[in-house]
């Protein structure tokens, strides 16, 4: 009796090659179905019924209801009478996000900026180039920044105040509403989310 | 307020570092706590589903053999997964099969908790390859290097053994990173961070345009890619894109997750080492390297780049190419710092067009490779560092030198050479055998001197299993593919074996008592001596790469 427990005990502590392997990959399987399935689709489940627009890509709507974007992904705006966005060199097509990734000293990324200065000039006579914000002429890390800095917004006023006809007074009200504060008054930027600033002056215009 | 915000992020991290210390210690001192109750029974369930009888402590060799051969058989089903993806289910983009060389590479980087990515997210894996392959290898990678940390500290601080490999890994995922990951997960998704399996969303944009929006189960990848520092984005942009970190509160919440159980292991050591003041000056050694190179990288951020600030604008926010709004310059500093620091390589900024000075905080992070560092083994080499510390000092006073009780002597100070060595070797020698071959410089997106630095931090990134890259370099390629692979390999399983080695060796050997001639390592003064070899050993090895790469384009700027 005391032989087999001897035994017993010395099978368990050197289980045979093939057992070992087993153990392991029995322990891959369980993981992977834990980790790889259950928990991805749990999460899916809790997420899309505890919070289902956040879920769901945060869709911005018209006041019609319909769904014009998201509003974490930025837009692309080429009419000079609405809030321009940042330089995005995938021109804020969202199935593919990135940039150039261009190095401080890279020539392209120079001639991309004073490029964008000289357009800049053209478009807004009258604005001191003193006074243009960096992240205007600027490719944002994703190429999807929804957002401008507040200084950014309101150095466009006078233009768009020019080409709609909206007073300038009616612009600055409509940009410091629209402007968010740092998260909990600490982190991050101040900064306007420029899909929800221009939809709110189109909308502002049709009335 | 820069300032002022990334104090605020230190401290919540410098309050939670002894709670989740102690909690770490409690999940793998093996002694009996709470949290068996509320675990204990999961762990059985799954050690009968395996077949896992005996639970008793493995020899080193057994423990890394476990290790490895567990890590060959997630990355096995991981490389067929991913070269049929087109035919399994959840792919409603269509995505096709990944390429050979891509898949290889691809699975060596989940598996090594490297996280480099030479496909984008978007258009190169499908939904299940996401959950099944990413996130999975996410959680396993991450509990593996875990496990074998924990193993380490057994070791040196003179258990009864280094513990059970299957064991460690179980009670990793169950009481660590799952529940940590589903917590994070829903409070990604109150931030904002999409879970859905829909496919791309289609939208009408404000000027008619038509815009496709690329979606997906992101949260659940997100988390798990933080609290396991593994730093692989669900889209290319990685947490640089809004959907990815929505806001400076998801980033807050994303640089704690990837910050938080590096930190606490120093912690975790000195309760096994039954010395908490020796955990304190790791973690105290761990945080003034950061804050310097914080420092920098955030002051040159914020000066910006010269050539672009000559231009005339109003450039008071800093350099802003690359970066998000949201961010701005704090928060982009601190992300960068941490994510090198901690191993992670998840970006919330293009690393790639940082300003040269501020280049050097990521590349000097990787390099060093244990401040806090990734999942375990940043730890693992911080403390090679001390024993050599150690080492240094009894050569000069001519004494044996002794660490927690237990002498070194020339074979463990033989592994640990080559455990620092190896880490320069694979960094340098790639590095300068791309610059000989056409495949290497053809890839070069960035002429110059910033050319230099994007091969480098490519073989950094990989060595020091990061993950992140200068993204301009052109990377998808066989040439980078394999070499790149064979780097983060070596990365991982060469010191990793040798340090579990170390530990056995160290388990074996009878503790010399304290007298009043022993070394002290829980003061100042070994504080400083550990800070002192890191960077005469550490980081004087790479000065000259460093003046070739970032600083000579500084000085083409200035």
């Amino acid at each position: 009796m005391a032989n087999s427990n001897k035994e017993t005990a010395e099978e368990q502590q050197s289980p045979s090659k093939a057992a070992y392997i087993f153990t392991i990959i029995r322990l891959s399987a369980v993981f992977i179905v834990l980790c790889g399935i259950i928990y991805p689709l749990a999460s899916t489940a809790l997420a899309q019924v505890l919070m289902p627009s956040q879920a769901n890509g945060s869709l911005l709507k018209n006041s019609a209801g319909q769904v014009v974007g998201s509003t974490l992904i930025g837009q692309n705006f080429t009419d000079q009478a609405l809030f321009q966005s940042r330089v995005s060199s995938i021109e804020y097509k969202a199935e593919a996000s990135g940039s150039n990734n261009y190095g401080p000293s890279n020539p392209d990324m120079l001639q991309r900026t004073s490029d964008s200065i000289t357009q800049w000039k053209l478009d807004n006579p009258g604005v001191p180039v003193s006074e243009l914000p960096i992240d205007l002429v600027t490719n944002s890390g994703s190429g999807l920044d929804p957002h401008i800095t507040p200084a950014a917004a309101i150095v466009q006023i006078p233009r768009i105040s020019n080409l709609s006809g909206i007073p300038p007074e009616t612009l600055t009200a409509l940009v410091s509403e629209y402007t968010e504060g740092r998260d909990l008054g600490l982190f991050g930027e101040k900064r306007v989310n420029v899909l929800k600033l221009n939809l709110a002056l189109t909308e502002l215009k049709a009335k | 307020m820069g300032i002022v915000q990334i104090i605020a992020v230190i401290l919540i991290l410098v309050l939670l570092v002894k709670p989740a210390g102690t909690y770490l210690y409690h999940v793998f001192s093996g002694e009996p706590n709470r949290t068996d109750r509320i675990f204990g029974g999961t762990e059985r369930g799954i050690y009968r589903l395996i077949g896992l009888k005996q639970r008793g402590g493995m020899s080193w060799k057994k423990y890394a053999v476990s290790f490895i051969v567990t890590n060959i058989a997630l990355v096995t089903f991981s490389y067929i997964l991913l070269r049929l993806q087109k035919g399994l289910p959840l792919n409603p983009g269509g995505i096709g099969n990944m390429e050979e060389t891509l898949t290889f590479n691809t699975v060596i980087s989940f598996i090594t908790n490297t996280n480099l990515q030479h496909y984008s997210g978007e258009t190169g894996v499908s939904y299940f390859s996401q959950m099944a392959v990413m996130t999975m290898l996410m959680f396993t990678s991450a509990a593996s290097g875990f496990s074998v940390a924990v193993a380490f500290v057994r070791g040196i601080t003179g258990r009864s053994s280094v513990g059970n490999f299957f064991e460690d890994f179980v009670k990793a995922h169950i009481r660590v990173f799952i529940p940590l990951a589903l917590l994070v997960t829903l409070a990604l998704v109150g931030l904002h961070v999409p879970q859905t399996l829909k496919p791309a969303l289609e939208v009408t944009t404000l000027e008619g345009q038509s815009q496709q929006i690329a979606i997906g189960p992101i949260a659940s990848l997100e988390s798990i890619k933080h609290i396991g520092t593994n730093g692989g984005g669900f889209f290319g942009a990685n947490s640089a894109h809004p959907f990815e970190n929505p806001s400076p509160l998801s980033n807050v919440l994303e640089i704690l997750s990837m910050w938080l159980l590096p930190a606490s292991l120093p912690y975790m050591y000195g309760k096994f080492a039954k010395n908490k003041r020796q955990g304190w000056m790791i973690f105290g050694a761990m945080m003034t390297l950061f804050v310097v190179l914080l420092g920098l990288n955030y002051a040159a951020e914020s000066a910006g780049n010269p050539a672009v600030n000559a231009m005339g604008i109003d450039a008071s926010q800093g350099s802003m190419e690359g970066k998000e709004v949201r961010f701005g310059i704090a928060q982009s500093a601190l992300f960068t710092t941490v994510t090198t620091a901690a191993t992670t390589g998840s970006v919330n900024n293009m690393h790639d067009t940082l300003t040269p000075l501020g280049s050097i905080t990521p590349l000097t992070l990787m390099m060093l490779n244990n401040v806090f560092g990734g999942k375990g083994v940043g730890l693992v080499n911080m403390l090679m560092y001390a024993i050599l510390g150690v080492f240094l000092c009894g050569l000069m006073v001519g004494r044996t030198p002794e660490f927690l009780g237990r002498k070194i002597e020339a074979r463990e100070m033989k592994l640990i050479a080559i455990a620092i060595l190896i880490h320069p070797l694979i960094i340098l020698v790639p590095t300068a055998a791309a610059f000989l071959t056409d495949l290497g410089q053809g890839s070069i997106s960035n002429p110059g001197f910033h050319g230099m630095t994007q091969v480098l931090y490519e073989y950094v990134s990989s060595a020091a299993n990061n993950g992140s890259g200068f993204e301009g370099l052109a990377d998808n390629t066989s040439f980078w593919n394999i070499t790149t692979g064979i780097v983060m390999l070596l990365g991982r399983y060469v010191s990793i074996i040798a340090m579990l080695a170390v530990a056995g060796s160290l388990l074996r050997k009878k503790p010399v008592p304290e007298t009043i001639g022993t070394f002290r390592t829980d003061n100042g003064l070994f504080t400083g001596i550990l800070i002192g070899t890191v960077l005469i050993i550490g980081a004087l090895t790479f000065l000259p790469v460093i003046v070739l790469g970032p600083i000579a384009e500084y000085l083409t700027l200035r």
